[in-house]
């Protein structure tokens, strides 16, 4: 039950976005404990079926990972859920109230879904600190922008995710001169700055060293509780380090769903993903 | 970053130290020093020190669209040109009765295009508050309507800088035009006084060099308040990651277009404080090649960084000053070899060599 006070404090800071919003519908409530809903979603591409009556349901606080061959419609999948592509049918729902393809996608970000594009793109020239700033949930119109100052609260709260992404020590480091590794963490921090309830994470280990695989492992597993994180990832140990539930997405809908293993040992799985190759 | 504005701009303190230093000593060595000792400093070289910084207030300006928020505008020399007309109609206004024809209602371009009444838009004029607002008001809307069109439509890059050409040269021709009541191709001209001081003399001459200096100091310390703020990261965020900073929620059309107009009344400004002191504009000033040029003066000071652009400012006025009172036909062979030269072995400006920390970090 802590993850759900948890989750009812977050919820309690998002009430800065009723100013902003209308109110009907926007307000996430999460009591039957799933995040996500997404029922009977199909896209049709030039007549190529991207995704074919995807049924996936993700509960809050769970850290979820989704794998599948190239093409399985992973990327597209995420893409639905922040209102970048626009399903021909189905339903994809944000909480029991919040109908997510009804919302644009600024809207989307703002009711608490951020996610991470496969390519870290941060602020090359300003400091992990300001990159940090610059995301901060805040009032984003010119002239709050103008006289904004970083009260104490807000200070702290940078600290916080300094801490979480582990870049304490670089929070004065422009940006650029970061390691690979380190931007795709900064990116994730900046994510966590606007505290969004459920973080939809793309490839995140891609041209990662060892070393800063496992410290990704170890942040994510650290998110999910008071965040809910859906990560998209080829590497199977990556994968195997940090789920305990794993989605196989294959053809645009779910192949398999379970622990690693039970995913590992599943005779369709292994027959489309991971017969041949990858023996262990 | 709750530090003072000055706080870390090593080369912005020095800038102001000896913009302090010339403001008091310049005029002591023109009024009270006598015109034969070798200390004294001429009324023309005050006039010329006025005139180089009103071009630093406007290399400012251009700065802070270029070098701050990503826009390389090829047209900020218009809207120096449009506070400058909005000055020379109000010292228009002052002559009075005291021009060649002797009319004291309409300026002499007008009686002699036969002109019978004043035209509305020059309504106001012999008011100098009217004119000073008008001084900001007129660039400020015109930089507004522009920046709503082309920033809301997403124009960027060489585009944008593109359309800035073009809006100077439709003004240029606009304003070479005698019916558009500017004084066609001779501009205005012939002004006598301002504020009742006149224009001729050495106190005035030295009013407006210092009045010219409180306002580069001015835009220096606003410009510097903008890039040191929050909204300062904003747009370089816009300059380095434009659709990274849209996504994170920010409307980067709106910090564009007030960003822009801020540099726009910049510009007027400084145009006002240059007409008095050079005594003419003409539709000249909105040639595209001065846009352009300003935009030399700022990358060979070294662009992001505000005083340098101040120095490019200067240093490449004085050398024009110098190279076309030598060689006139060589100033534009020049100008073209420098910028060219800086921007393979320079690629910060001058500045850039005074803030080897801030590259290495
Ligand atoms: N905008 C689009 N137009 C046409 N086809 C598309 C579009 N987006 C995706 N597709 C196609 O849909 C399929 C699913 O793509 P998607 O990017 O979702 O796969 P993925 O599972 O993320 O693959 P990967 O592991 O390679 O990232 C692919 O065959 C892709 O070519
Ligand atoms: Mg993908």
């Amino acid at each position: 039950m802590k993850t759900l006070d948890n989750l009812r404090t977050t919820m309690r800071r998002d009430q800065v976005w009723e100013f902003m919003v209308p109110k009907t519908g926007l307000e996430l409530d999460i009591s039957h404990g799933t995040i996500l809903y997404l029922e009977d979603i199909s896209v049709t591409f030039d007549g190529f079926r991207a995704i074919d009556h995807l049924n996936l349901y993700i509960d809050a606080g769970e850290l979820r990972c989704i794998i599948g061959p190239n093409g399985a419609g992973k990327t597209t999948m995420m893409d639905i859920i922040t209102g970048k592509t626009r399903p021909d049918t189905g339903t994809a729902w944000f909480g029991q109230t919040i109908d997510l393809l009804r919302l644009s996608e600024p809207e989307i970000a703002s009711v608490g879904i951020g996610r991470k594009f496969q390519k870290p793109t941060v602020f090359e020239h300003q400091t992990v600190m300001e990159n940090l700033e610059l995301a901060m949930a805040a009032d984003k119109r010119v002239w709050p922008t103008l006289v904004a100052r970083l009260t104490p609260e807000q200070h702290a709260r940078i600290d916080a995710v300094l801490e979480t992404i582990g870049l304490q020590e670089h929070r004065a480091r422009r940006a650029g001169a970061l390691s690979h590794g380190q931007k795709q963490w900064l990116e994730i921090g900046m994510l966590l700055m606007q505290d969004p309830h459920l973080l939809l994470v793309d490839e995140p280990v891609a041209g990662m060293t060892h070393q800063e695989m496992d410290r990704t492992a170890e942040l994510l597993k650290s998110l999910a509780g008071r965040h809910t994180v859906v990560v998209v990832e080829h590497d199977m140990d990556f994968v195997r380090s940090i789920a305990n539930k794993v989605t196989v997405l294959h053809q645009g809908s779910v192949l398999a769903e379970g622990s690693m293993d039970e995913v590992q040992n599943d005779p369709r799985v292994i027959e489309v993903y991971l017969g041949g190759g990858d023996g262990h | 970053m709750r530090l003072g504005t000055l706080h870390l701009d090593r080369g912005g303190q020095i800038f102001l130290a000896l913009l302090t230093l010339t403001t008091i000593l310049v005029p002591i060595l023109n009024l009270a020093v006598p015109a034969d000792s070798p200390m004294h400093v001429s009324t023309f070289t005050v006039t010329l020190l006025g005139k180089y910084l009103t071009y630093a207030l406007l290399a400012i300006a251009v700065d802070l669209v270029w070098g701050y928020l990503g826009i390389l505008s090829l047209g900020h020399g218009a809207f120096f040109a449009l506070g400058g007309y909005a000055m020379g109609m109000y010292l228009m206004r002052q002559i009075g009765d005291r021009g060649v024809y002797g009319n004291p209602e309409l300026p002499d371009f007008m009686v002699f295009l036969n002109w019978q009444e004043l035209p509305w838009f020059w309504h106001g004029f012999d008011m100098f508050w009217f004119a000073a607002l008008m001084v900001m008001l007129v660039p400020g809307v015109l930089a507004f309507v522009f920046g709503w069109l082309t920033f809301r439509s997403r124009v960027t890059g060489v585009y944008l800088s593109i359309i800035t050409q073009a809006l100077t040269y439709a003004l240029m021709l606009a304003f070479f035009r005698n019916e558009m009541g500017f004084g066609g191709n001779n501009g205005l001209t012939d002004f006598k006084d301002l504020l009742g001081f006149d224009l001729q003399s050495d106190v005035t001459r030295i009013g407006l060099f210092i009045a010219s200096a409180l306002a580069v100091a001015g835009g220096y310390l606003a410009c510097r308040t903008i890039v040191t703020s929050k909204l300062g990261r904003v747009t370089v965020a816009i300059r380095d990651a434009e659709s990274r900073t849209r996504f994170i929620g920010y409307r980067v059309e709106r910090f564009k277009l007030w960003v822009f107009t801020f540099s726009a009344v910049l510009a007027g400004i400084a145009g006002a404080l240059y007409v008095p002191q050079v005594g003419i504009i003409n539709p000249g000033e909105f040639s595209p090649i001065n846009s352009i040029e300003i935009v030399v003066w700022v990358a060979i000071g070294g662009r992001a960084t505000l005083y340098g652009a101040v120095l490019g400012a200067l240093l490449v006025n004085y050398g024009k000053t110098y190279l076309t009172g030598v060689m006139p036909d060589a100033w534009l062979f020049a100008l073209g070899g420098l910028f060219v030269l800086v921007t393979l072995f320079l690629p910060y400006g001058i500045a850039g060599l005074l803030r080897r920390k801030e590259t290495t970090a």
